[in-house]
């Protein structure tokens, strides 16, 4: 990997990151309205506290004066109180990002081989039944709303037949004798929710492995593959699968975004004690600066992710040095 | 004499065209399924005797009656009843979103490409930076922050979902760009409003057209979602809302499917509409899709 | 094998199904090439030149098929062979010699790899012996080996023709077609490439088929030449048959549209027309239409079969010969 385009994905990660904090400090300061007066809104504020938060803010600032101290505040990881919880903002998001990231990691890795499997298969047979029934089921996916997805799941799964709990990461207020009973617990919690945000992501990725995958199989070096004796299908998998995966994993990069979405949606249908259901609970109560902190922070991680996904891209495809 | 032939060529190509369209049974079935919301949408509440804010008419979520086809909800409602009256909330946020999301790209892509250099730069930077971006927690932000009415809804839906038209637009303008007509434009001293609008915007928008009903399809999906979270506008029941009450009413572990499964299944059906058609316009125009 | 020859295709008929009907790309195509022979198919894009090529180890794509004709190799016809047949004989008996100017290499995976996996692929060796004829290759080809697990993109056009090279000689196969393996090259690699490829012929003495519609390569690397048009051979014979006295009028005029740099000056002869459209072949001859010497109906009514000129082998396809020969 070539150290320029290391440089330059980070100097791009710089910016987007500058985009999400500017849109975050404008959320909260150039709204209709005054913001204190907003942030008032909430019931559970004191005027005392409301006091301390003009202060602590500087809403009586000039902009630029009020940008650079919510940087700095934010370096020093000062993210805001709570006003539910009457906590640091970055205390319980901290508490509940591990959740988020187990579920993520999860559904991405269902929907990702989903979608490459069914990826490959339909373009291996392009034009056939195979192709069409995966194309339908790709747009159909795409089309659910992945909370609807969760609400049937559930209802079936879980009221139905009774075979996975309803809601929750553990069972409530269960003691466990070993961790191994908790791993096991946590699995069991973990499975559908997975599956169902897994599935509630898949469409795109199939769609795009697909087109990809046609792409490169019109290239000339299939045609050495295949005059070299191999199997169609070996062909496919040697040397057809490497080069369509470049794309893949530059889709995936653009859709953590798109996956946070699903998340939030999964977890709310779930309660799964992420950072998704904080943000549906906060918002229930109108807990902005825990929205905001965890708009920021899962901002941050995207940004991350797609910086991972940009250094991923960079060593699997030999030819990025030179560009 | 002229005049009559020019005319005859445009009526061959159009007819040509619609031939194509008919021949992509995917687009038919999605043309289909719009035709019938719409009818729903507009024809429906005309047909179909039921008053929407009349809370309790019914018993409370009840199963499908005779004078319940699809059952009530948790006031007792008519569940039918609010699915037609979401037929058109549904469409009317969904293209009115989509009509703002693709002024701004549309501006976005072509300034961005007609102009090249450093402005071409910049905006792209941005926009690459504003589409990795978590759209749904920032959507949800930004609705709670404004408060939660359709108006409000169309813009933050609008606003936020501006990017792929702008990229696909800025790809488009660079290669029209450098067609001789607009190079001829160029060099005869035309003004770049007159170039940008008069030349290349027409032939921009076949392109933009087929993703226009793709980016209808998304808003609708992100319109049921906001509502489903809890940031509809309250005073008019979209399908999401019916969601959202099936969800906090508990229906789902009362095994009432009546509430959530039909608007589901609508939300699902008309999305699948302007995805369908969106994608065979895609394959139509797009000729290098439809090498595939 | 009988009389000495390595390859027979036999009135090969190649059709390929598209929307609007059938493309006869290959009609009624026969040729032979004997053990260390090599023949030049020629003609514009389009006369059936690759797809002949191809039908011989069965690369047509999907809408492609056989629809008769033999094509012997090793007294086993290949034509008649299901695809599991067909695996063992590529590369192992038959190679290709692809545009290296192409993607013709894989770009995600290093050259070594690429010539490793087709040896292993025919030969249970290990892959440290793989490596070690791989380095032999490249030595053959002239390429320093300490280059060759490099990618393809981190060499150069005449680099990668050679390894392209090298890795069609990777199995020690008894046929090689090259599919116009010096196109897009500059004029000075292309002049290496073409001594690399006569070198190895020789050292190797390997039977060859050059694809290609550059007449003066195949005057360079090859014994016979079979002209293609529209499908059909039109004239074939031994190099100096056809460059010094061609009988064809599309051989005429095929070789006048090459400028000869050592003779003096010309203008540079194009034939005027374009080639008919194989979906619905003419059914008399298929050049009759821009032909300058036709000779009257005879040339749109009835389709001209080869006949060998003084019974050698130089042979040809046109009412003009048939004609003298009748008289």
């Amino acid at each position: 990997m070539n150290i320029n385009y290391l440089l330059k994905k980070l100097f791009h990660s710089f910016i987007t990151l500058i985009i999400v904090i500017t849109i975050n400090f404008f959320l909260f300061r150039v709204m209709p309205g005054d913001p204190t007066a907003m942030v008032a809104k909430s019931a559970n504020l004191s005027p005392e506290y409301a006091e301390k938060l003009n202060e602590m803010y500087g809403f009586d600032r000039s902009l630029p004066v009020q940008y650079a101290m919510y940087i700095k505040s934010l370096v020093t990881g000062d993210f805001g109180m709570s006003f539910k919880f009457r906590k640091p903002v970055i205390n319980i998001i901290g508490e509940r990002i591990m959740a988020t990231i187990l579920l993520a990691i999860c559904a991405q890795t269902v929907a990702i081989l989903f979608g490459i499997v069914v990826g490959t298969l339909a373009a291996a047979h392009r034009g056939r039944k195979i192709d069409v029934g995966a194309l339908g089921f790709a747009l159909f996916i795409y089309a659910i709303p992945a909370f609807w997805l969760g609400i049937v799941l559930v209802s079936f799964f879980s009221v139905k037949l009774g075979v996975f709990p309803v809601n929750g990461m553990v069972d409530a207020g269960r003691d466990y004798a070993t961790t191994w009973a908790y791993i096991k617990d946590v699995l069991h919690h973990l499975l559908l929710p997975s599956i169902s945000m897994g599935l509630a992501i898949c469409g795109g990725y199939t769609m795009i492995m697909r087109s990809s995958l046609l792409d490169v199989l019109t290239e000339d070096y299939i045609t050495t593959a295949r005059a070299k004796g191999y199997k169609r299908k070996d062909v496919v998998i040697k040397h057809a699968l490497p080069n369509a995966m470049l794309p893949m994993v530059t889709v995936i990069a653009i859709n953590i975004g798109f996956m946070i979405g699903g998340a939030l949606q999964t977890e709310t249908v779930f309660s799964w004690p992420g950072v998704g259901r904080l943000v549906y609970d906060s918002l229930e109560a109108r807990d902005y600066p825990v929205l905001q902190g965890a708009f920021l922070i899962i901002s941050f991680c995207v940004i991350i992710a797609n910086f991972i996904a940009d250094i991923l891209y960079g060593y699997l495809d030999p030819r990025i040095k030179y560009e | 004499m002229a005049e009559i032939t020019k005319k005859n060529v445009k009526y061959q190509n159009i007819k040509r065209s619609i031939d194509t369209f008919m021949g992509n049974k995917m687009g038919v079935l999605g043309l289909c399924i719009l035709v019938f919301f719409v009818i729903v949408a507009f024809i429906g509440p005309l047909v179909y005797d039921f008053d929407q804010q009349s809370y309790g008419k019914g018993e409370l979520m009840a199963p499908p009656t005779n004078g319940f086809p699809l059952g009530t909800d948790d006031m007792g409602r008519d569940i039918l009843g609010s699915l037609i009256y979401g037929a058109k909330i549904s469409l009317m946020i969904g293209i009115f979103a989509t009509l703002i999301s693709v002024c701004i790209g549309t501006f976005i892509g072509i300034s961005s490409g007609f102009a090249g250099g450093k402005t071409d730069i910049i905006l792209m930077r941005f926009t690459d930076g504003f589409m990795v971006l978590p759209k749904l927690p920032l959507i949800m932000i930004l609705a709670a922050l404004l408060g939660s009415n359709i108006r409000n809804i169309i813009i933050v839906l609008g606003f936020t979902s501006w990017t792929g038209t702008a990229r696909l637009v800025r790809s488009q303008t660079l290669s029209v760009k450098e067609r001789q007509f607009v190079e001829r434009a160029i060099s005869s001293g035309a003004g770049k409003g007159y170039i940008m609008f008069k030349h290349i915007l027409p032939n921009v928008f076949p392109l933009v057209f087929s993703n226009t009903i793709l980016v209808t399809a998304n808003a609708i999906l992100t319109e049921t979602t906001l509502s489903f979270l809890g940031l509809g506008d309250p005073l008019t029941p979209s399908w999401g809302q019916i969601l959202r009450g099936a969800f906090v009413s508990g229906a789902v572990s009362l095994g009432a499917w009546w509430f959530f499964i039909p608007a589901g299944l609508c939300v699902i059906l008309l999305v699948l509409g302007f995805t369908f058609l969106g994608y065979s316009f895609d394959e139509i125009l797009n000729p290098k899709l439809r090498r595939r | 094998m009988k009389n000495g020859n390595i390859l027979e295709v036999k009135n090969l008929k190649t059709y390929f199904k598209i929307k609007q009907g059938i493309v006869k790309a290959v009609d009624d195509v026969s040729f032979e090439l004997k053990k260390g022979e090599s023949i030049g198919l020629v003609g514009e894009s389009g006369c059936g030149k690759t797809t002949t090529a191809l039908s011989i180890i069965r690369l047509l794509s999907d809408n492609g098929y056989i629809e008769s004709g033999k094509i012997i190799f090793d007294d086993v016809n290949l034509a008649a062979m299901t695809e599991d047949e067909i695996l063992n004989y590529r590369w192992n008996d038959i190679s290709m010699i692809f545009q290296g100017a192409m993607n013709a290499l894989n770009p995600v995976m290093r050259v070594s790899d690429q010539i490793i996996e087709a040896i292993q692929l025919h030969e249970s060796i290990s892959r440290e012996e793989a490596r070690k004829r791989v380095t032999e290759l490249f030595e053959l080809v002239k390429i320093n080996p300490n280059l060759m697990d490099s990618y393809p993109h981190e060499f150069s056009g005449g680099m990668r023709q050679r390894a392209i090279i090298a890795m069609a000689l990777a199995c020690n196969p008894a046929l090689i077609i090259g599919d116009e393996p010096t196109t897009a090259l500059d004029v000075m690699v292309q002049a290496q490439i073409i001594d690399l490829i006569n070198d190895l012929r020789k050292k190797l003495k390997m039977s060859m088929i050059m694809i290609t519609h550059d007449l003066s390569i195949i005057t360079e690397t090859c014994d016979k030449i079979a002209v293609m048009y529209a499908g059909k051979i039109a004239e074939i014979g031994n190099v100096d048959d056809i460059v010094f006295n061609y009988q064809h009028p599309y051989t005429e005029k095929l070789i006048k549209a090459f400028p000869n740099i050592y003779g003096e000056r010309q203008m540079v002869e194009s034939i005027p027309g374009t080639p008919p459209n194989l979906l619905n072949p003419p059914k008399g001859c298929r050049f009759a239409d821009r032909c300058h010497k036709k000779i009257g109906e005879i040339c749109d009514n009835v389709d001209p079969s080869l006949v060998s000129i003084d019974g050698s082998n130089h042979m040809v396809a046109c009412h003009l010969k048939e004609g003298l020969r009748n008289v």
